[in-house]
């Protein structure tokens, strides 16, 4: 931790999604766990380089999906056959391939609301303040310019190593976030 | 990847052509797309066609206005055709909405790169035709106030829907379809809403794109989640786009009506929702390309492999016509056999025939290179192909019913001056909402454009 101001981190920026791939690589490497990077579009293998490889998000896609499949048949099922029974010209309460369009049709739903309330969740969105909005220059990260922060409560973090090391990358130049 | 040798190939040929001009930058395309949103006035164009809209959307509230003071006595259904206008139009307005999910969902698994710059508005157009399709059999039930007795709610009543019935099934596979193709084209739009948030230069913009966006900030684990959850929705989103037409097929196929009772309608209807989906894209995208200088994002390659698809589509509905009337006299059933028989030589055999040459003939041309590469040609072809699938709606409605099996009962179906109304009003909604959309909203997936540019690529040197 720096002893004069408290700040976020230190954000480095790139201009090209090769060159923040490289730091990201050389920073894990360093020992610096806190950190993140921003990029304008998805970037492969980014998150994997900062060791996030965990995603459970289709696991609860698939526990929706799994509701919704349950919970539409099981909604007809109990309609037609227990609640409500109708005898349409001696069928079969238990129709059960009329029943399939709507639990098809309810699986999708909650599988698809799953994954967009899911996502948004477990991103922690909507966030609306963050401290990297305080930087000026990070409007540019929704752009053409690429971005690598190391959080001051990192345990490795000690402002003047960790700026002379990001500017060691091949940065545009090296900034701090305040808090 | 395909995408990338189709660039890199200088050979002017429509096919091979580029699917983004070279010259472009990450700075180019963001300020190009993201420009059209943040400028101050829109052009003149806009005006006219966003007020032309307008007018017609005032022409659906009047329609829809008389029709709840007087009841649905002003349309022209009556015995037999009761289903007329209404549902003519449901089936049209739903099925155009199905190219844009294709574009967005199955082209992403089949990893059409292509499809990058033109699954955003195709998707807008999507939510914008289901919108319209909901108003048809929302208002043809009669008492529209009362349109929410068709969802299961424990109810005083004691009652609940038949889950038997496909009309049921309709209304669920409809709101189904309309909500996941809204989350698809939202979560798609998060990024765009983020850079709009950054570039806006007035606090209104900033702070209405900022919430839209809801504090995206590009973050590498953000987006790794972002493109799964993207890419399990465009898995879910593909059978729903085919089970939608395929349910809306079953209203008809599950009777017993001549015409209506046949096992080729849930296929046939897919490929014709798709092919008139395609169709209206293609619409849409000529003139907006023009207008809007887009021509380097939508290349005359999208508008090729747009009107190859138009035509594949375009050869199973014809496919699908061949079916029909083959089976129609093959399966002896005397009354399937004079239903085509109608169809061919009956009071609305004209009808029949211009569908005919609208979604078979007309569609030949698009066989020759020189015509996929005019982009006028493939404008004025895709105007025939909507209508030839409107067309296609009255003869599968209209035909069928108005004269089944009683002689005595038949009758003939004319839409009066309020349907026409009702449905070049929702063309108004359709156009007003699009037009909207276009001014507030990037039209182009400005995020997934930055992937296509050659500078996006981190594979290619890494090793």
């Amino acid at each position: 931790m720096s002893d004069e101001k408290r700040i976020y981190g230190l954000m480095a920026e790139f201009t090209s999604p090769k060159a923040l791939l490289e730091g990201v690589r050389e920073t894990c490497a360093r020992g610096y766990r806190k950190i993140d990077a921003f990029s304008p579009f998805p970037i492969e293998g980014l998150a994997e380089e900062m060791g996030f490889t965990h995603n459970r998000l289709p696991l609860l896609v698939l526990i929706g999906g799994i509701f919704g499949l349950v919970g539409g048949y099981g909604l007809a099922y109990w309609t037609s056959v227990i609640d409500y029974p109708l005898n349409v010209g001696g069928r079969p309460f238990h129709s059960w391939p009329a029943f399939l369009p709507i639990t098809f049709e309810t699986t999708v739903l909650f599988a698809a609301l799953t994954a967009v309330l899911g996502m948004l969740a477990l991103n922690g969105l909507p966030e609306p303040h963050h401290p990297v909005f305080n930087l000026e220059r990070f409007a540019l990260a929704s752009r053409d310019r690429f971005f690598l922060l190391i959080e001051a409560s990192d345990l490795l973090f000690e402002e003047r190593g960790a700026r002379r090391f990001l500017e060691g990358l091949d940065v545009e130049r090296v900034s701090e976030v305040e808090l | 990847m395909a995408a990338r040798s189709g660039r890199d190939d200088s050979t002017e040929t429509s096919q091979q052509g580029p699917i983004i001009a070279p010259g472009h930058s990450f700075e180019t395309v963001t300020d190009r797309i993201a420009g059209i949103v943040l400028r101050r006035h829109a052009p003149v164009g806009w005006w006219v066609g966003f007020l032309i809209g307008f007018a017609l959307l005032q022409l659906m509230l009047v329609s829809i206005g008389w029709l709840l003071i007087k009841g649905t006595g002003i349309w022209g259904v009556n015995n037999p055709v009761g289903w007329g206008f209404a549902i003519i139009n449901f089936v049209w307005w739903i099925g155009i909405g199905h190219a844009g999910t294709l574009i967005s969902a199955i082209l992403l698994l089949l990893r059409q790169k292509w499809r990058t710059s033109i699954n955003r508005f195709a998707e807008a157009m999507t939510l914008f035709a289901v919108a319209c399709a909901g108003i048809f059999p929302l208002l043809h039930v009669g008492r529209p106030w009362l349109g929410y007795w068709l969802f299961p709610y424990p109810n005083t009543m004691g009652m609940w829907p038949n889950f038997r019935s496909p009309l049921i099934w309709d209304v669920f596979a409809v709101s189904t379809y309309a909500t996941v193709s809204l989350l698809f084209w939202f979560i798609g739009l998060i990024p765009d809403f983020a850079t709009l948030r950054d570039r806006s230069r007035n606090r209104a913009g900033q702070m209405i794109y900022g919430m839209l966006a809801m504090g995206w900030r590009g973050s590498a684990r953000h987006w790794h989640r972002y493109e799964t959850a993207y890419l399990l929705l465009a898995g879910l989103s593909t059978p729903l786009v085919v089970s939608v037409h395929t349910i809306v097929s079953f209203d008809f196929a599950t009777s017993l009506v001549p015409g209506w009772h046949a096992t080729i309608f849930p296929p046939y209807f897919v490929a014709g929702a798709i092919f008139a989906g395609f169709a209206m894209v293609l619409v849409l995208a000529i003139p907006l390309r023009k207008f809007y200088d887009l021509e380097d994002f939508v290349t005359l390659r999208h508008l090729d492999n747009m009107a190859r698809v138009m035509l594949a589509t375009g050869l199973f509905v014809c496919y699908g016509y061949m079916t029909e009337a083959f089976m129609a006299f093959y399966g002896a059933n005397p009354y399937e056999g004079y239903m085509m028989l109608n169809r061919f030589v009956g009071p609305y055999a004209p009808l029949y025939w211009a569908l005919i040459f609208c979604n078979a003939v007309s569609i030949q041309a698009l066989w020759f290179e020189r015509v996929r590469a005019t982009p006028a040609a493939l404008f004025v072809i895709a105007i025939i192909v909507s209508i030839g699938m409107w067309l296609e709606r009255f003869v599968i409605v209209v035909t069928s019913l108005h004269r089944d099996y009683l002689p005595s009962s038949w009758g003939m179906y004319a839409p009066t001056v309020w349907d026409w109304g009702l449905f070049i009003g929702t063309m108004g909604l359709f156009m007003s909402l699009l037009f909207l959309f276009i001014r507030f909203m990037p039209m182009i997936s400005i995020f997934e454009m930055r992937t296509l540019l050659p500078e996006a690529d981190v594979e290619e040197h890494e090793d």
